[in-house]
């Protein structure tokens, strides 16, 4: 029993970092329709960033929101100088832009800091919380609450500010809103450098628990795939179920099948979505215009 | 003025119609067809190679070429023909080698053990590919992925079949054999780079013999306008699901002659790595023709030779290079050199 | 073979943009779908080609049911169509274009495509041969080795029915064929049209240019806002109030008015 409860906080834990990918992903393929490949990178952006800050003495407070700042300045220059040139381009280039742009910055990860695991010690230190017969790290508690954070704050922004309608009204119909007067380019920005920001915060706080290095943005980018794939595409509320039902997947996987495939049932649950239930949990089947 | 130039800018046009049909009936006539003529010409390419290679080291690179140019080659079809994205061909080139590697020692013949390999990647294809079909360009893509990882996975934590992480030595046939049957002692390297070059030359008519029959123009449709293809009969989920299965035998080919030809194979060869470099080498290339395989396949392959720093940036390249080029000059190398060429004669 | 639709609709978002439409489109006659803009017709034809999956209704072919096919299965069944924000394959030529619609008749195997045997080349020939006498009937002959990217708006439309006749289709749906084209190639595709139900195939229209419309049409459907409001011959539908009210207007009426004087 008590085994199952631990199994289920370390499953709340990795799921709610999923979940934060997820929502940020979501972000952007509502504002653009594009599926972003290098979503992962922005994880290991933060985490990276924050580990090297820490490591050079800087205190946690102030190297986390840099990182996150770090993070979202990769977001916008990503699209920038990447999606914005090939607005027009076909899906399958976007596609491939969108890849090769994590791979690049995958190298880029590696030239400015280094090819070592990173982890720094957590917000409230690492000594073990008791829950009933289960252990909890108190980080996975900023984990946790940084998703639910994360959730309700974008769930206010869109729609309770303009900037975050703009967004919405840009993702339902672009032209529409361009004609309305709504500035599409600032809003295409926007969603880039808040989607980074929240893949890069997932970062900096998720590293002290799971450790960071600077190839593990695929993996990251894949389990958030998953998550917004079983969620439904294009729902916020999909990807925050997703993101938990595949960590809570995955360390049930790790307890009670083989931790040599932990990774694994991400991806089987990919494929296991795509075979039963395309549209995923909370997503609709959408219609294409001819 | 205007309206008495009118008539000869638009009979122009006509004009170069009229004559572009008259150069084609010309083409009709050679006694050659197309696949044979990409045939020949691979043919030549290769003999070129063999010609000015000084010593075995090149030989080795010039194998690995054309390995990978038949890979890419199974990429074109996917990604070129049709418009579909793998992120996991590694996975299929990866269960063709460890077939390879791995059946010979429970008896099987090493020709025979490429083969079910081949035949492997190719059920599997079929199996996972049907379904994701349906579905729209990010679904494969992101399927793909995760089979790749999947695939990589198995290959590095079951030591007891794959050798694990640290990869596997390939035991079996070796292609100087086939050339002492005809009386020809050839090194070993020379021999495999002669193997892989007339292979890769089979894979790339079989390419252009694809693309101008009518199932090539089923995907060629396809690639262009989904709604079109099925308004005219074409069953699209079926016609995809075919090129898929064909790109995945391509590079379980590959697959099982790099585990033949190296001696020695690693999980690296199934990994997302490898899966994106094959399709680097196709976009860089040109994805929508077999030359821009050997193009994309030539750098990709030759510049970690010739550059050092290569190793240190290999990411930063291979993702640059995707990026840049999309954004630059969508269609590739070939095919933008090509357009240069002509404008530049016209 | 006659068309058949029966009560079909469909809604999006709780909008009904086709609610309960039911007509019959003859063989050997022109059937043509007329409304304002936003009508719905466009949407009718994506139905009734299986581009979209209706949420009432039934569409029959010959009397067969064949509601809910796929598009490739009632391409099969002999329905073929053209589109209206066009479809074609831009990095084809014309030629390769019209002989993709070749691919019912194309008899091959994916061994034989592969290995280049001759039978592939054979049914390619031949695919070749119909394509060109297609490009040849829509006045595209010249342009056959012209990529599709390259042509006018108009010549691609041609394009388009050149394509859809190549199927071996006996139902044909023309979404706006003469759009972007000049008066002169107006009248080329009013004669085309002509001369394909003359073959005694069942044409069904959209088109705006009420002239054409007027002239070529056995029967008319009248749609608005999603709603079949009248349906009738083209005298029928000139006089009816609610179609003037609707649609056509004044200028509408009068313009139709000399078409048939004309």
């Amino acid at each position: 029993m008590s085994e199952l409860l631990q199994f289920l906080v370390s499953g709340i834990t990795v799921g709610a970092i999923y979940a934060a990918i997820a929502l940020g992903f979501t972000l952007i393929y509502n504002a653009s329709g594009v599926v972003n490949f290098a979503q992962g990178e922005f994880v290991v952006i933060g985490g990276m960033t924050a580990a090297a800050l820490i490591g050079a003495g800087v205190p946690v407070w102030i190297a986390a929101p840099l990182a996150v700042i770090a993070g979202m300045l990769v977001g916008v220059l990503l699209y920038r100088l990447a999606i914005r040139p090939a607005r027009e381009a076909p899906l399958v280039s976007l596609i491939i832009i969108t890849i090769g742009a994590s791979i690049f910055l995958r190298g880029a990860m590696q030239a400015v800091f280094d090819k070592q695991i990173h982890r720094y010690d957590g917000f409230s230190g690492d000594a073990p919380l008791r829950v009933g017969g289960a252990t909890i790290l108190p980080q996975s508690l900023w984990i946790i609450g940084g998703s639910i954070a994360v959730f309700a704050f974008l769930a206010w922004f869109l729609n309770r500010t303009r900037a975050g309608r703009g967004i919405r009204a840009t993702a339902s119909n672009r032209m529409a809103a361009a004609l309305v007067g709504i500035n599409t380019g600032r809003a295409m920005n926007l969603s880039f450098a808040l989607s980074a920001a929240i893949g890069a915060l997932a970062g900096v706080l998720a590293t002290p628990v799971t450790f960071t290095s600077y190839d593990v943005g695929v993996l990251m980018a894949l389990k958030g795939f998953s998550a917004t794939m079983l969620g439904g595409v294009g729902s916020p509320l999909g990807a925050l179920a997703g993101g938990l039902l595949i960590g809570l997947i995955e360390a049930m996987t790790a307890g009670y099948i083989s931790s040599d495939y932990k990774d694994a049932s991400a991806f089987v649950v990919i494929l296991l979505v795509l075979f039963l239930r395309p549209q995923g949990l909370f997503g609709a089947r959408i219609t294409e215009r001819v | 003025m205007m309206a008495g130039q009118r008539p000869t800018t638009s009979a122009a046009p006509a004009d170069t119609g009229r004559h572009a049909y008259l150069q084609n009936k010309v083409t009709r006539r050679r006694a050659i067809g197309p696949g044979l003529r990409t045939f020949l010409i691979f043919a030549v390419l290769v003999g070129l190679g063999a010609l000015i290679f000084p010593s075995s080291y090149f030989y080795r690179v010039g194998t690995l070429v054309w390995i990978n140019t038949l890979a890419v080659t199974g990429i074109v079809v996917l990604l070129g023909y049709v418009g579909l994205v793998s992120l996991g061909h590694a996975g299929f080139f990866a269960i063709g080698a460890y077939a390879t590697a791995i059946l010979p020692n429970y008896g099987v013949p090493s020709p025979l053990a490429m083969l079910s390999g081949v035949l492997l990647a190719g059920l599997l294809a079929l199996v996972v590919g049907r379904p994701i079909l349906k579905l729209s360009g990010y679904y494969l893509a992101i399927a793909t992925l995760g089979l790749g990882m999947l695939i990589w996975m198995v290959l590095s934590k079951e030591a007891w079949l794959t050798g694990g992480p640290d990869g596997m030595t390939v035991s079996g046939m070796n292609a100087r054999n086939l050339f002492k049957m005809v009386g020809l002692n050839l090194k070993s390297a020379e021999a495999w780079y002669w193997v892989a070059g007339f292979t890769a030359a089979i894979g790339a008519a079989i390419a252009v013999n694809l693309a101008g029959s009518p199932s090539g123009r089923s995907l060629r449709a396809i690639h262009d306008s989904d709604v079109a293809a099925r308004s005219l009969g074409i069953d699209v989920a079926r016609a995809k699901s075919r090129a898929f299965v064909i790109s995945a035998l391509y590079a379980a080919v590959a697959g099982g002659l790099l585990a033949l030809a190296n001696g020695y194979i690693t999980p690296e060869t199934g990994g997302f790595m490898h899966s994106v470099e094959m399709v680097t080498m196709a976009v860089l290339g040109g994805a929508t023709s077999v030359f821009g395989a050997l193009v994309g396949a030539l750098i990709l392959t030759a510049l970690p030779q010739v550059l050092t720093v290569f190793a240190d940036y290999e990411h930063m390249l291979l993702g640059g290079i995707m990026v840049v080029t999309m954004i630059a000059m969508r269609r590739g190398l070939v095919p933008f050199i090509a357009d240069l060429w002509t404008r530049r004669k016209s | 073979m006659s068309l058949d639709i029966d009560g079909i609709g469909i809604a999006f978002g709780g909008i009904k943009a086709v609610d309960d439409v039911s007509f019959t489109a003859h063989p050997g006659e022109v059937t043509s779908i007329i409304g304002p803009n936003g009508a719905g017709k466009t949407t009718l034809f994506n139905l009734v080609s299986g581009v979209y999956r209706a949420s009432s209704g039934r569409v029959r072919i010959e009397g067969q049911d064949v509601t809910g096919l796929a598009a490739h299965d009632l391409a099969r069944r002999g329905m073929a169509r053209t589109f209206q924000n066009l479809q074609v394959f831009p990095q084809m030529t014309a030629l390769d274009n019209v002989m993709t619609g070749c691919h019912m008749q194309e008899r091959s195997n994916l061994l034989s495509d592969l290995l280049g045997l001759p039978g592939a080349r054979r049914e390619t020939e031949r695919s070749r041969a119909s394509a060109m006498a297609a490009l040849e009937r829509a006045g595209l002959a010249d342009l056959a080795h012209r990529p599709a990217s390259e042509m006018s708006y108009g010549q691609l439309k041609r394009l388009e029915i050149a394509r859809a006749l190549v199927t071996g289709c006996t139902i044909l749906l023309l979404d706006e064929p003469a759009a972007g084209c000049n008066a002169v190639e107006t009248r080329e595709v009013d004669d085309l049209i002509h001369a394909i139900a003359d073959e005694g195939k069942t044409v069904v229209l959209i088109e705006h240019d009420m002239r054409m419309v007027m002239r070529i049409s056995s029967h008319i459907v009248v749609l608005d806002q999603g709603r079949k409001i009248a349906e009738g011959g083209p005298q029928e539908i000139r006089t009816n109030p609610h179609v003037i009210a609707a649609y056509l207007g004044a200028h509408g009426a009068a313009e139709a008015e000399a078409a048939a004087h004309a």
